[in-house]
């Protein structure tokens, strides 16, 4: 009798959402080739617990950038693309700021501000890093993010604002046309070269099972800075009436607009937020992976735009997850597939997610 | 509507008028450019089979968008995937099989190169169904998102050492990993020619060409595929012309402009959304191969998402929604800001010899800032003149977002009737197949 039910609720299970049952289906088999993996020894814990941490790091970069554009797509209701050059601007503005603080006197200041455009000068050879030069890494994210503030707000006032009015379409055809444009202004000043940044920080052992899972400076910074920052706008989306605005605005414009709301101080607002958050965590993000190139904000957007879909557009929180679930994936993956596909990887969850649940995980809770 | 209606008449021949005339003043513009960078008549003809080449395959890309984009509203930001996928493919397929010791690193099946083509375009569509099936159910940013997406994973994937190589059929075959692919079959036009025992003829006519300048082949060669290429433009027109017109084609503009409403009519949307896609996915992936046929080879890192800028830029201006439209947005891109800049740039270093343009950025400001000098920024800003286009082409896209977001001739209103039903109409539509022939 029991084995009767339990068959019939599968079968009512799998008749009406075959799509879960096959993702169950898919995990059981990875979590039961991960066992395999164990017990044979061919995977060890320590290189797992690795793993998770990188997949954490680079996660809170992502959620830390995705914050920005989750914020900007559910208030001016357009996907910006131009976002991804605003994380590589901010880097560059800030590790300009770096290399010359840190370096002044022991280089030419022109290629201190190029960040060491074309080998003239290295970060490893200036002995940058969090431990070597503090003032030098704290001012830098200050300038990437002041920086990137007001770069969001210049391209605003010019590029956006104009066209307030339009489709979500046209303002992500525009914000396409912004991105490029930046992207190679950027290479056309600061080479395409990919330059080393920072000196190899102190790093700190951590025994884990069987091997040990390494913890360095630089990811303390991270993690410091990132969850900072996270609670900063939490607070200031829950106690300020600047987030109950953000929130009715993403609700419903006209409607904010008749209760007085002064939407274009609230678009302003949002910008100040994200761009800001935007340039630190590109600036830490390059901190973090001790390199810099053109094309690193980017390659990153499409993450972020996976994370924030992942996590319901809109949702701060679900950008924060989002953007976790997406790194660790994206680490994760390399257990089982090659390490060319774990991009791949990341973006299939984000269409699994459209499929299963289009809304996000964290649907309906706007911008708070 | 009004603004094009003055173009369209004060231009005899209507929109193919326009056409004509657009590419003449263009070819003329390139001439002169020619002489006064003292080319030979080889170099001119050269550089008119280059611009050919250009505008044909920016035409061919930016009809098949046009008919995801402006027919039926779909958002596709990954078309250069698509064409890496066509090319692959019919690399694979086509490419001699693989003996030791030969330049390439990996074989092909030793198909003929037409099997390939058709392959390839095959592939494109079948790699647009995958996309569709999960994407068009959804909003159209989203369709963008998952449509850039995969473009990257496919480049990804081609750049990967995994699928470098691999075996089919017991031959070994691949992508051929970063370092790229060679494509070592049999020259497409000779290939084509000698199927009909033409080829020695062929050989006959470009050697009549050899009084004229020395080595002709490569010139002639680019001269007829470029004629080739045109030729396909208008075999994509008249494809699209007649979707467009047809049954199929209304319920592809009555679900761009509501797709709510054509639902409630009955037309099971979401199928006629998947159809038209992987229509225009193989029109890309066909356009892809046109693209990289002749090039000797490819490399993954050739199809980066700025291709697919490219093309949306070249339907923006022409205008979505317009087939003609879409052929002038590709000759107008290909001529002024893909060609252009570079063709500005050599005028300028025929004129002002080089006088050794500073490596980067900073050497290049430095006098500029220290006595004024500007000679090795400009020098510096010539040389870059590739990246720079980038950043103009941006600022055009955006001025276009602002100040003519339908283009040149978009938002037109297309009659949904079969029949011609007003007078002025039907004068309209019989000049356009006139036209469209007499393009050529």
């Amino acid at each position: 009798m029991g084995i009767a039910e339990t068959y019939s609720r599968g079968r009512r299970l799998a008749v009406a959402r075959p799509g879960s049952v096959v993702l169950g289906l898919v995990v059981a088999v990875l979590l039961f080739d991960l066992g395999v993996g164990l017990a044979t020894g061919d995977v060890s814990f320590s290189g797992i617990g690795s793993l998770i941490w990188e997949g954490l790091m680079r996660g809170l970069v992502v959620g830390l950038a995705g914050i920005g554009l989750s914020m900007t797509y559910s208030i001016l209701n357009f996907a910006n693309f131009a976002h991804g050059d605003y994380i590589t601007a901010g880097a560059f503005s800030g590790w300009a700021t770096t290399y010359l603080i840190a370096g002044l006197g022991r280089a030419d200041v022109g290629a201190l501000l190029l960040v060491g455009a074309s080998g003239s000068v290295f970060g490893g050879t200036l002995g940058i890093g969090v431990t070597g030069t503090p003032l030098a890494v704290a001012a830098g994210a200050l300038v990437a993010g002041v920086f990137t503030i007001g770069l969001a707000l210049l391209v605003d006032r010019t590029v956006f604002e104009p066209i307030r009015g339009e489709s979500g379409i046209t303002l992500l055809i525009t914000s396409v046309g912004v991105a490029f444009a930046l992207r190679y202004l950027m290479q056309f000043v600061f080479s395409s070269s990919v330059r080393g940044t920072t000196a190899q920080p102190p790093s700190l052992p951590l025994y884990f099972v069987d091997g040990v899972v390494r913890i360095n400076a630089h990811d303390v910074a991270l993690v410091v800075v990132a969850s900072g920052l996270m609670l900063g706008v939490h607070l200031l989306l829950q106690l300020t009436k600047l987030g109950k605005a953000m929130r009715a605005m993403a609700d419903n414009e006209d409607l904010a607009q008749i209760t007085g709301i002064p939407t274009e101080r609230v678009v302003r607002a949002v910008w100040i937020i994200g761009g800001g958050l935007t340039g630190v965590a590109g600036y830490m993000f390059v901190l973090w992976k001790g390199t810099l190139g053109f094309n690193d904000g980017w390659l990153l957007l499409l993450l972020i735009f996976a994370a924030v879909i992942l996590g319901g557009i809109g949702s701060i929180y679900g950008a924060i997850v989002g953007g976790l679930a997406i790194g660790l994936t994206q680490s994760l993956s390399i257990i089982w597939i090659p390490s060319a596909f774990a991009r791949a990887a990341a973006f299939a969850v984000m269409i699994v997610i459209l499929l299963v649940k289009p809304q996000g995980l964290f649907s309906g809770r706007s911008t708070a | 509507m009004s603004v094009r209606d003055d173009v369209a008449a004060r231009i005899p021949g209507g929109d193919a008028g326009l056409i004509v005339a657009i590419l003449l003043g263009i070819y003329a513009a390139y001439v002169l450019a020619g002489v006064g960078l003292g080319f030979s008549l080889r170099g001119q003809l050269n550089t008119i089979a280059t611009l050919t080449f250009f505008i044909a395959v920016f035409a061919l890309l930016s009809l098949a968008l046009n008919l995801h984009w402006g027919y039926t509203g779909l958002f596709n930001i990954g078309i250069v995937g698509f064409m890496a996928v066509g090319i692959y493919v019919m690399a694979l397929v086509s490419k001699p099989l693989y003996e030791a010791g030969g330049a390439a690193q990996v074989g092909g099946l030793g198909l003929p190169i037409v099997v390939g083509m058709i392959a390839g375009t095959v592939a494109a569509a079948l790699l647009g169904l995958v996309i569709a099936l999960p994407a068009l159910r959804l909003r159209a940013d989203y369709l963008a998102i998952v449509t850039i997406a995969m473009s990257e994973i496919v480049r990804f994937s081609f750049l990967s050492g995994d699928l470098q190589q691999f075996q089919v059929f017991g031959e070994r075959v691949g992508f051929g990993g970063g370092s790229g692919l060679i494509l070592d079959y049999t020259d497409p036009i000779e290939g084509f020619l000698s199927l009909f025992g033409a080829w020695d003829a062929y050989l006959g006519v470009v050697s009549a060409f050899e009084p004229l300048f020395g080595n002709p082949k490569p010139v002639v060669d680019g001269l007829v595929y470029g004629v080739v290429l045109l030729g396909f433009v208008v075999a994509y027109y008249w494809l699209l012309k007649r979707t467009g017109e047809s049954p199929f084609g209304r319920v592809l503009k009555a679900i761009r402009e509501d797709e709510d409403v054509a639902n409630s009519l009955g037309k099971n949307t979401n199928r006629f959304k998947i159809k038209a896609f992987m229509l225009g996915c193989a029109l890309m992936g066909l356009a892809g191969i046109l693209w990289y046929m002749r090039s000797g080879a490819v490399t993954p890192n050739s199809f980066r998402p700025r291709i697919t800028f490219f093309v949306w830029i070249a339907l923006i201006i022409g205008g979505a929604g317009s087939n003609t439209g879409s052929v002038l947005g590709g000759a107008v891109f290909a001529a002024l800001l893909y060609q252009g800049p570079r063709t500005l740039k050599n005028l300028i270093d025929a004129v002002l010899p080089n006088a050794g343009a500073p490596s980067g950025f900073g050497p290049a400001v430095a006098p500029l800032i220290s006595n004024v000098d500007p000679v090795p920024f400009l020098l510096y800003t010539l040389d870059s003149i590739r990246q720079l286009q980038l950043v103009f082409m941006g600022v055009v896209l955006v001025w276009l977002m602002h100040n003519r977001p339908e283009g040149l001739l978009g938002h037109r209103k297309e009659t949904a009737a079969g029949i011609p039903l007003t007078t002025q109409q039907a004068g309209q539509s019989r000049a356009a197949p006139d036209g469209g022939s007499e393009d050529e």
